[in-house]
């Protein structure tokens, strides 16, 4: 097998001493999938405080407790926080743990890789927070990048240097991201246990392998769109430059061919949860694997030539904007299969309602709701009058938290036994899903009728006409607020006191991951398994 | 001693970063290749040079009709300056040869450089409007204080869509800091040589 292993075998299967040795110098793919979540879980807390003081701005009409400036920053840090820190990694660090443990490898294609692709991280977010800190503590400097996250050109490079700290920190996200896909590819292709066929290999192990690749194709693209700005801004260019000749467009263009990439790469892994989630609690195969890998896979590519659904209003030729609509429409197809087949595996099981059930249905529901308003921001006309409200801010709040983040936490509580070997507070489980269920819909509804009667997004006072339903969604948000606080409790009180899990945490649940014991040993699967199909979940397999 | 596996990795690893640095450079490549798609694909006008006046000399005037061209004037917050149209609007015979012209005044303490950057409403107009001659085309520098009267020249093809009557030739001033700084620096040597 891989070097690693043979290190591993020879000189000790126990875990490093020390906690340097142990998580600063780890290449286990286990013990960086941990960090990697616990960061997500840090950089969570940090961007939902921002979106704390933007919605407390926007409880009332008028300027209350922030300038707007600074209400600017909050919109920009709470989004690059949220997409860079928090959701992405928390999904690298779901793969990190189970890719491994599902396709019955013994540890990452590239162990010392791994390592690096999480240690940058928190110098990125170092530097991407700094200038914010330096204002709040010390009162020097501008603050943070205000320009939104988008970065659009003029706005974006007329702020401080705290631009030139977000560039640097978008560029080493963008290769921390490129060096974990480009482990999980390799681990999927080389690494599997001999009979793990790519078409009986679990959904969630698919869904990355596709993400992976497109994190491959757009994070360079990123990187040079951001370069561009640095040099426009630093270095006398005019890519983006209307008076040098360049066009401020063009950077549009080109964010976007990584943008909506970008926005797959946030749920394609998502899907692959809540496939391996809904067939455990519903005790039947899941419905259609074949169709739901060839729908990914469609997702993904269809997701390279929709870019300009983004920017139908800043002008476009006719056709132009005919094709991206219709391309656009076109990707619900593939989406709905797969809603389609969740909802199929479902049909007629025997189903249980536990935690993790719980948000993977929350999540088939409310994802779609996003995607319907997605569709209505697809047709040409109708995003005329919505672009750039809070239709478009509930919208993809809907696919995002409802959406990826949903599922995320489904996740947790789904293998969580398998990590810690202990089983959460059901009871308590379920009320943080039902509190974060009610919250989470009275905070983002609202503004949806908010957008439709024309609230602008991205703006610190409004019209008193959109006051009621800005309270309304305020009152969520400071209940959503409290989620975190509970979902860690629920952890720190499991891992304290909770009840010993078994092997095969879930009666029904099906991988190779439930085959090992729970907590998972420091190295598993150091001679490849023998794969028996009716150990796997899905595929071309009987149960 | 390396496996058969970890060559295979290492093999992908090298695959993969090429793949990463293909698409840094593709990013690149998008800025010339929009403008391609834009100009061979979508025949969109996006450079802001002179008709050739061969083009526009082959113009019968259409006396028969009337178009109204309104103009507008307008300055980048970051540029200190004055620019407004001398007439809101006038009304051409298509194929005719017209003139319009624009005052532009420095209100900055400092010289600066200024690009104008055109842009024609409805956009389904734009390719049959023909500058022959603007101040578009070339950097504007005005001293502290400097006010210059400039021409634009153009011709309305008269092949212009028959549901069009009126256009709107639109100027956004930039500051061209580029410029601004490289003038700036050359008025202080040359005031170092005479002051020496």
């Amino acid at each position: 097998m891989t070097t690693h292993v043979a290190h591993s075998d020879a000189h000790h299967d126990d875990k490093p001493h020390g906690f340097f040795n142990r998580w600063v110098c780890s290449t286990n793919h286990k013990d960086i999938g941990t960090l990697y979540l616990v960061f997500a879980f840090i950089m969570a807390c940090v961007g939902a405080l921002f979106s704390g003081v933007i919605r407390t701005e926007l409880a009332q009409p008028g300027l209350q407790f922030v300038q707007p400036y600074f209400f600017n920053q909050m919109t920009t840090l709470h989004a690059l926080v949220m997409i860079f820190g928090a959701i992405m990694p928390a999904f690298v660090g779901l793969a990190n743990w189970m890719v491994p443990l599902m396709i019955g490898a013994p540890d990452m294609a590239l162990p010392r890789m791994n390592n690096w692709s999480f240690w940058i991280l928190p110098f990125a977010f170092t530097l991407l927070l700094w200038p914010l800190v330096q204002y709040l503590l010390f009162g020097t400097g501008g603050g943070a990048i205000a320009g939104g996250w988008t970065l659009y050109p003029p706005l974006a490079i007329q702020g401080g240097d705290a631009v030139a700290f977000s560039i640097f920190a978008v560029h080493l996200m963008g290769i921390s991201s490129i060096m974990g896909a480009i482990n999980i590819i390799a681990t999927i292709l080389n690494l599997r246990a001999p009979g793990m066929d790519l078409l009986k290999m679990p959904l969630f192990v698919w869904t990355w392998l596709i993400t992976a690749f497109l994190l491959i194709a757009v994070m360079p693209v990123l990187a040079g769109a951001v370069t561009m700005l640095l040099t426009d801004k630093y270095f006398g260019t005019s890519f983006f430059n209307a008076a040098g000749g360049g066009d401020p467009v063009m950077f549009q263009h080109i964010f976007w061919f990584f943008g909506h990439p970008e926005v797959y790469i946030m749920i394609l892994p998502a899907f692959g949860i809540v496939s391996e989630i809904i067939p455990t609690f519903s005790r039947k195969p899941l419905f259609g694997y074949q169709a739901m890998v060839y729908a990914t896979a469609s997702i993904a590519f269809l997701s390279f030539i929709v870019w300009g659904h983004h920017m139908f209003t800043v002008g476009m030729p006719l056709g132009g904007e005919l094709y991206f609509m219709y391309a656009t429409m076109l990707i619900a197809v593939p989406t709905g299969v797969k809603v389609f087949n969740w909802v199929s595996t479902m049909w007629r099981g025997s189903l249980s309602f536990e935690a993790p059930m719980l948000w993977a249905i929350a999540f088939v529901i409310l994802f779609t709701i996003g995607g319907f308003s997605g569709l209505m921001l697809a047709l040409v006309p109708a995003d005329f009058q919505y672009q750039d409200t809070y239709f478009v801010v509930a919208h993809f709040h809907y696919v995002l938290v409802t959406g990826a983040l949903f599922s995320i936490i489904g996740a947790i509580y789904y293998w969580w036994p398998k990590w810690t070997g202990r089983m959460y507070n059901e009871t308590w489980a379920k009320v943080h899903f039902w509190w974060t269920m009610v919250f989470v819909n009275v905070l983002f509804f609202p503004q949806h009728f908010l957008g439709l009667a024309g609230m602008p997004r991205r703006i610190p006072d409004y019209n008193v006409a959109f006051a009621d339903w800005n309270l309304v969604s305020t009152i969520g948000a400071y209940g959503m607020f409290l989620t975190p606080f509970m979902f860690a409790f629920i952890l720190w009180h499991s891992l304290k006191k909770g009840a010993k899990a078994e092997a095969r945490a879930w009666e029904a649940a099906h991988g190779l991951e439930w085959t090992v014991p729970s907590p998972a040993p420091f190295h598993t699967f150091a001679t490849p398994p023998a794969i028996h199909d009716e150990d796997l979940a899905h595929g071309d397999v009987t149960h | 001693m390396p496996t058969d596996t970890a060559r295979r990795n290492r093999r992908f690893l090298k695959r993969a970063l090429l793949v990463s640095a293909c698409m840094f450079l593709f990013g690149f490549a998008m800025v010339p290749l929009y403008r391609i798609a834009c100009v061979h694909v979508f025949k969109n006008r996006i450079y802001n040079t002179a008709d050739s006046t061969a083009k526009v000399a082959g113009f019968a005037e259409d006396t028969s009709r009337w178009v109204t061209i309104q103009f507008v004037g307008n300055v980048n917050s970051a540029l200190a300056w004055r620019f407004a149209p001398e007439r809101a609007s006038i009304r051409v015979h298509p194929g005719a040869l017209s003139e319009a012209w624009f005052d532009a005044t420095n209100l900055a303490p400092a010289t600066i450089v200024g690009n104008a950057v055109p842009s024609v409403a409805p956009a389904s107009a734009s390719p049959y409007f023909n500058k022959t001659e603007c101040f578009c085309f070339t950097e504007q520098a005005l001293k502290s204080g400097e006010s210059r009267r400039m021409p634009v020249r153009f011709v309305v093809d008269p092949q212009l869509p028959p549901d069009i009557d009126t256009l709107t030739l639109s100027y956004t001033f930039y500051n061209n800091q580029l410029a601004t700084k490289k003038l700036a620096e050359q008025e202080r040597l040359a005031a170092g040589k005479t002051s020496s």
